[in-house]
């Protein structure tokens, strides 16, 4: 049987799974839609790898992504990386001297800076999600275009226009109102798209130093009017992963490894996690003002995890019981 | 005349103690909680600063609990703290919330006034009585800071820093059950001990960083969203730049020549800002520079949204960072921020400061420098 290492990144709209080999070689990958599910898409990624690959070892996982401690309790990862980390390491294997990371993903931003193979300084979007994936599905939905044909027809325009790109909410009534104004739509999602880039750089780029080779990933990197857009306000070639949607599951899964090597072997509980029941209960606590939300995981029935109390009340109550258990 | 005054990180155990001292009635506000920020949100112009927000509704949480007499400090920097009990006891007002608000405004502002206030809440005469009213107030301050500080220590060694949350919980249970100055440093003392004995790791060395930005901000934990527990239990040394203990000897103990900490933050601002911009964006950009030469790891920068002085101090930072050769991240809370987004940075930060340590050691195994 082969020895996979298995990469996961439970993002805000898109779940990844993928698998890679020793050599960090991509084996299979799993592009999901996360739809606020992410105990059953990540069962359901899990499965359809058991499908598609039959029997394989799995000798290390990795998990990341805003969903990372869930995904975590689920699979008993071995490492739980936040996503900065992990594209900056995926990104250095494909291209060792990288110098910034672009990535846009559904809800968030960010910029790396890497000198000499190693982060020396990041950004991410602060207070606006004006300019990420979610945004662009909307206004592609608005002008009533698949978002997988949007980047194709900004190519095809000769004349950009000028959108406000400070805000979503005045984009979307700037770009009413150039509508309105009778502008073609090829026009407008080109300036869409000059608007989102602009926006990036004026938000999360600011005072960074961004020099080539500059790489671009995350799910937004399908999208060639950004890219070009990008290419013409940083005037440098922009490098696109061959699998930059899932960057962030290769680099966790690629920590996994090192983490395994260290260590010896994996926490992984198996492939089997599909076929379990997992049931999340959330309930208010009363025992101050906080009023904290407390979850709480069953895995067939048993306690696998409280978290969400601020005191750690909940939190620390089943770690004594489990000590006790043991 | 019942007493309470809005929640500022750990000064409310001090203050509580210290009136009760000169026989005055104290109702602090509960701790903030999700409901304090929701009664904030709802009751206060929405561009407002978060910690604004926050203020509103600790009063509304003690005017329930019976206070009727609202104590804060006032400000005539440049900085919109200087309307907030202006337009604070305005707000009450208009909710129809019977209210006094005593405002103790800066020295500088003319000693006369600043004596009625002090008079009028403590219920003290005479200066020689304000005077003695202070000696008993100010070890008070510095002990429940050093005892927060401790803690941050504490859990960065910890073996298990989850140790140290559950005897700091027990301590910030306990002080509700207190009265006066002797049972408070008695409590201090208590749980002082109790984190002595939490086992610790000698051999560790833990990443260093500087908590940086407005004072409010910063020592406020649920503001702050609980920044310096978060990173002491990644492992890393906190340290806050501006402590109420810091505030006091710059605007009463010490004045008017200013606390000498703060003044070598002014000193090593001086070359990137000279002069006062309001709030404290000196003191921002200056203890920058300071936890680069004490050789820290890294700098965080927490400011509430929209905070004007903080901004002019973000914009600086950059050519800090370069200067200095310091990481320096900034990071930006209100009502709005997420705690996934926030820990995810917080969690970046720390890794890049790791690396960024290996790197330096490698260099200095390979060049012997």
């Amino acid at each position: 049987m082969e020895n996979y290492y298995l990469g996961v990144d439970v993002g805000s709209v898109s779940t990844n799974v993928i698998l890679i080999d020793e050599d960090n070689n991509l084996i299979s990958k799993r592009y999901l839609r996360t739809q606020g599910k992410p105990i059953d898409i990540l069962k359901e990624g899990i499965k359809n790898l058991k499908d598609e690959m039959g029997e394989f070892n799995v000798c290390g996982v990795g998990v990341t992504g805003s969903g990372r401690y869930l995904a975590n309790l689920i699979l008993g990862a071995d490492i739980v990386k936040n996503e900065i980390t992990c594209h900056g390491v995926a990104s250095l294997s494909y291209l060792p001297n990288v110098r910034t990371v672009i990535e846009i993903g559904g809800q968030d931003s960010k910029i790396i800076i890497l000198r000499d193979g190693i982060i020396v300084d990041f950004a991410m979007n602060t207070v606006c999600a004006a300019g990420t994936g979610s945004f662009l599905d909307r206004q592609a939905f608005r002008l009533g275009i698949d978002i997988s044909q949007f980047g194709k027809l900004a190519l095809k325009s000769t004349n950009s226009i000028r959108i406000a790109g400070r805000c979503a909410v005045f984009a979307e009534s700037d770009m009413i109102h150039k509508q309105q104004l009778g502008h073609n739509q090829k026009d407008i999602i080109r300036g869409l798209c000059e608007a989102l880039v602009r926006n990036y750089l004026n938000n999360v780029g600011k005072g960074k130093e961004i020099v080539g080779p500059v790489m671009f990933q995350g799910g937004v990197a399908a999208n060639e009017g950004i890219k070009v857009a990008f290419e013409e306000a940083l005037n440098t070639e922009i490098f696109i992963p061959p699998n930059f949607d899932v960057m962030g599951a290769i680099g966790a899964a690629m920590l996994a490894k090192e983490e395994v090597k260290k260590k010896g072997e994996t926490t992984f509980k198996g492939l089997g996690i599909a076929d379990m029941d997992y049931k999340v209960k959330g309930f208010e606590c009363d025992g101050c003002s906080n009023l904290c939300e407390v979850i709480e995981i069953n895995e067939d029935n048993r306690i696998l995890a409280r978290y969400g109390d601020r005191c750690g009340k909940w939190t620390n109550s089943l770690k004594k019981s489990n000590a006790k258990l043991a | 005349m019942k007493i309470t005054f809005p929640h500022m990180g750990n000064v409310y155990i001090a203050g509580k103690a210290f009136m009760e001292e000169l026989g005055q009635e104290v109702i602090p506000p509960p701790r903030c909680s999700n409901r304090t920020l929701e009664l904030g949100t709802k009751y206060s112009p929405e561009m407002m600063c978060l910690p604004f927000k926050i203020n509103i509704g600790n009063y509304i949480e003690s005017i329930e609990k019976g206070a009727d007499t609202i104590l804060l400090t006032g400000s005539c920097g440049p900085c919109r703290f200087g309307y907030y009990s202006v337009l604070e006891k305005n707000i009450l007002l208009d909710l129809g919330y019977d209210v006094d608000v005593i405002v103790f405004d800066p020295i500088g502002e003319g000693v006369g006034k600043l004596k009625d206030s002090v008079s009028k809440a403590l219920n003290v005469r005479k200066t020689k009585d304000i005077i003695r009213a202070g000696k008993l107030g100010w070890p008070l301050i510095r002990k429940t800071d050093e005892l927060t500080q401790f803690a941050n220590e504490k859990r960065a060694y910890a073996i298990d820093s989850n140790d140290v949350d559950i005897v700091m919980e027990d301590y910030y249970q306990n002080i509700e059950n207190t009265y006066g100055a002797a049972e408070l440093l008695n409590l201090i003392d208590e749980t002082h001990e109790k984190l002595e004995a939490i086992k610790i790791d000698k051999n560790k060395d833990p990443i260093k960083i500087g908590i940086i930005g407005e004072i409010y901000t910063i020592v406020e934990p649920f503001v702050n969203l609980e920044v310096e527990k978060k990173l002491g239990h990644m492992g890393v040394y906190v340290e806050k730049s501006l402590t109420p203990t810091l505030w006091v000897e710059q605007h009463i103990s010490k004045f008017p020549f200013g606390s000498k900490e703060v003044n070598e933050m002014f000193k090593l601002a001086k070359p990137y800002l000279r002069t006062l911009v309001g709030g404290h964006t000196r003191e921002t950009v200056g203890s920058a520079i300071s936890y680069s030469l004490k050789g820290f790891d890294g700098v965080i920068q927490i400011l509430p949204l929209n905070c004007m002085p903080e901004i002019v101090a973000k914009s600086i930072l950059p050519t800090v960072q370069k200067d200095y050769n310091i990481p320096i991240m900034t990071l930006v809370v209100d009502e709005m921020t997420g705690e996934a987004g926030y820990l995810t940075r917080l969690e970046a930060f720390v890794d890049l400061l790791k690396k960024r340590r290996e790197g330096k050691k490698v260099g200095k195994l390979l060049f012997g420098c």
